[in-house]
């Protein structure tokens, strides 16, 4: 992108607004000295837009106690968007080697486990159990270990399940532009990648080994999906390992940042709060409360009023159902988070315990009797050349 | 009778209906009865157009509605142009309604790729309907190369905010040799009633019908409002004017001369 290169690119603007957990201390006290006043004035504005004060506002302690009135709007800005739909995916997990020492994971490679790989011929028998509950929206995913899951591998698979999916997507191991590209010319047209936390100090402390552990080249990632063409980049903090605050602002610098730069891509939003996983000691983990999720979806989408936003099974049957009328455009249901745990190894081991277990066929029901369509398909892989 | 001529085909109604954004496809369907529409524009990548059972095709009555497939979602001519053979080839529909929208949040129209991928479809055969800015010239070129109507957009597409555009859409509607079809932006009868009483050929309306709380109700308010500002527009509306216009004019007197 020669055109853009004048601009800061993202670590300069997260540095700059101190948005990388070096200004932690400073964000923190004027997030508690937000006033219900200000909080009034935020709500009063034209929501859809991106402000970074604006959201400072509405992710503050003294906004807590407007969560109707950020509802009520949300709502609205969401049906208008959206109108009364929602997109139904499922996640297929490939492997789970990995070489990153990632402390919250349940596929660290610091875990003793069994660890397997599905073979193409496995992931196509897995692909197919998923399409008989009537997905045509299908999230790649795999950990790390690039001898056992390559770009070719990936490439391959894509090309294979094009027929049967509408929309493919992988949330895997970051890659290089050109990598991503060839994906993208293989039918992948999105890609989720986290950073996880966008605090420098934080992401160490989680992050002790393995290519990962590098803070800024995973911040460089999604502008790589960009450079690929990606139409969807998926971005996401890890909620539980650094205040959500501070995350949520970041991670709204990243989205509009990454709108402005790479504007033929549509920017999504996930919303992962860590689940107890083998092997993982979740008493270390951060939690935020339902109120505090809540609040910052509800954030978010009065300052993006497009922006895809995508809850999976990580939370609870309850809280899924409200979501859905809460900004929350996109869900996940019926997954399994192990590789081959639709079909081919049902007691592998998986990335992390699910909530919602209620069946595909369930979800949809529950989105029709709120007057909600379930969307199975929303593209088509003629929009690809591949 | 006043008709509304798209490519040598009549309709009676005025009022064209986008299916996205409703609760179910019943919901759909009844609203699309209710607008009394003829046409009703489809996006591919909603439905599986190969599939004769999909959800909302089948929801569609074929014999009674025009099927007019739209490109929802192309980025670029290319991908626009295979999205219409790939519905031509699944249903024999040879109509499209051209959408090309880079960008993925105010989804506006490509002005560049727009006529580019018209032009082609064209000649392969199609009748283009391309959803566009209000460019007065973009709407010359491209009824230059062919196109069965023009569409220009009232206000971004989603956004109610009704017609923001009046004084390019006028231009258009003044110079245009094809109908004229106000589409996206309308969010309120009141606004395709404007359209109309401008004298545009026909509105597209989808996310003011599909996200109102009773869209049964809500698309026959649009019905009425179409229809009115249509008949108003053909008993030649008044001329607007800033001043009141007294009844008893001053030299009136001059008249008996």
């Amino acid at each position: 992108m020669t055109t853009t290169t004048q601009h800061p690119d993202i670590k300069k603007i997260l540095a700059d607004r101190g948005l990388d957990g070096s200004g932690k201390d400073i964000w923190t006290k004027r997030l508690g000295e937000i006033t219900e006043d200000e909080v009034k004035w935020a709500l009063s504005r034209q929501p859809g837009y991106y402000v970074l004060d604006r959201l400072l506002m509405l992710i503050s302690p003294a906004a807590e106690n407007y969560i109707e009135q950020m509802s009520q709007i949300a709502h609205q800005l969401t049906l208008q968007r959206f109108g009364k739909t929602v997109r139904l995916y499922a996640p297929l997990y490939v492997s789970n080697f990995c070489v990153n020492g990632c402390t919250y994971c349940g596929f660290s490679t610091n875990h003793r486990f069994s660890r397997i790989r599905l073979t193409i011929e496995q992931a196509l028998a897995e692909a197919e159990t998923i399409a008989k509950e009537g997905f045509k929206d299908l999230l790649l995913v795999s950990s790390e270990d690039k001898k056992f899951i390559t770009v070719d591998y990936l490439a391959e698979l894509a090309s294979k399940l094009r027929p049967k999916f509408s929309s493919l997507s992988v949330e895997i191991y970051q890659m290089s532009a050109k990598e991503y590209a060839k994906l993208f010319a293989a039918g992948i047209e999105g890609v989720t990648l986290y950073q996880e936390t966008y605090d420098r100090e934080t992401y160490r402390k989680y992050h002790p080994g393995g290519p990962k552990a590098d803070y800024d080249y995973r911040l460089s990632a999604a502008d790589s999906f960009g450079q690929a063409g990606m139409r969807e980049i998926g971005l996401g903090a890890l909620l539980g390992l650094d205040d959500w605050r501070l995350e949520t602002l970041a991670l709204a610098e990243h989205a509009h940042y990454l709108m402005k730069r790479y504007w033929k891509s549509r920017v999504s939003f996930s919303f992962p709060r860590l689940r107890p996983a083998k092997d993982v000691d979740s008493a270390r983990f951060n939690l935020l409360s339902d109120t505090n999720l809540i609040q910052m979806i509800l954030a978010l989408r009065l300052c993006f009023a497009d922006a895809g936003m995508t809850i999976s099974t990580r939370e609870p049957a309850y809280l899924r159902d409200q979501l859905v009328k809460l900004g929350i455009t996109r869900m996940s249901a019926g997954s399994k988070t192990n590789p081959g745990g639709y079909s081919t190894h049902a007691d592998s081991v998986g990335q992390f315990e699910i909530d919602d277990s209620r069946s595909p066929a369930q979800i949809a029901a529950m989105l029709k009797s709120q007057g909600l369509e379930p969307v199975w398909k929303d593209w088509d892989s003629a929009f690809t050349d591949a | 009778m006043d008709k509304l001529v798209i490519a040598g085909k009549q309709f009676t109604s005025r009022l064209l209906i986008g299916t996205g954004k409703f609760s179910s496809s019943k919901s759909m369907a009844q609203a699309i009865d209710a607008a009394g529409a003829q046409i009703v524009t489809v996006a591919l990548r909603r439905v599986d157009i190969t599939n004769k059972d999909d959800d909302m095709l089948s929801a569609i009555d074929r014999n009674k509605y025009l099927l007019l497939p739209n490109t929802s979602g192309a980025r670029t001519a290319d991908e626009a142009i295979r999205l219409a053979r790939l519905a031509r080839a699944a249903t024999g529909i040879n109509w499209v309604k051209l959408e090309v929208t880079p960008d993925p949040y105010y989804l506006l129209p490509d002005p560049i790729e727009t006529l580019k991928a018209a032009e082609i479809l064209v000649k392969e055969g199609f009748v283009v309907l391309p959803y566009i800015n209000a460019d007065p010239i973009l709407s010359k070129k491209l009824q230059d190369v062919g196109t069965a109507t023009v569409m220009p957009l009232a206000s971004p597409i989603g956004s109610n905010q009704g017609l923001k555009t009046r004084a390019a859409i006028e231009i258009i509607i003044e110079q245009a040799n094809v109908p004229v079809v106000v589409d996206a932006g309308l969010g309120l009868p009141s606004h395709a009633a404007e359209a109309m009483e401008m004298g545009a050929d026909a509105v597209l309306v989808n996310t003011a019908i599909a996200t109102a709380v009773e869209p049964v109700k809500m698309a026959e308010a649009f019905k009425l409002a179409v229809a009115a500002g249509r008949m108003a527009y053909l008993s030649g509306t008044a001329a607007e004017s800033k001043k009141a216009n007294a009844s008893s004019p001053l030299t009136g007197f001059l008249r008996n001369e």
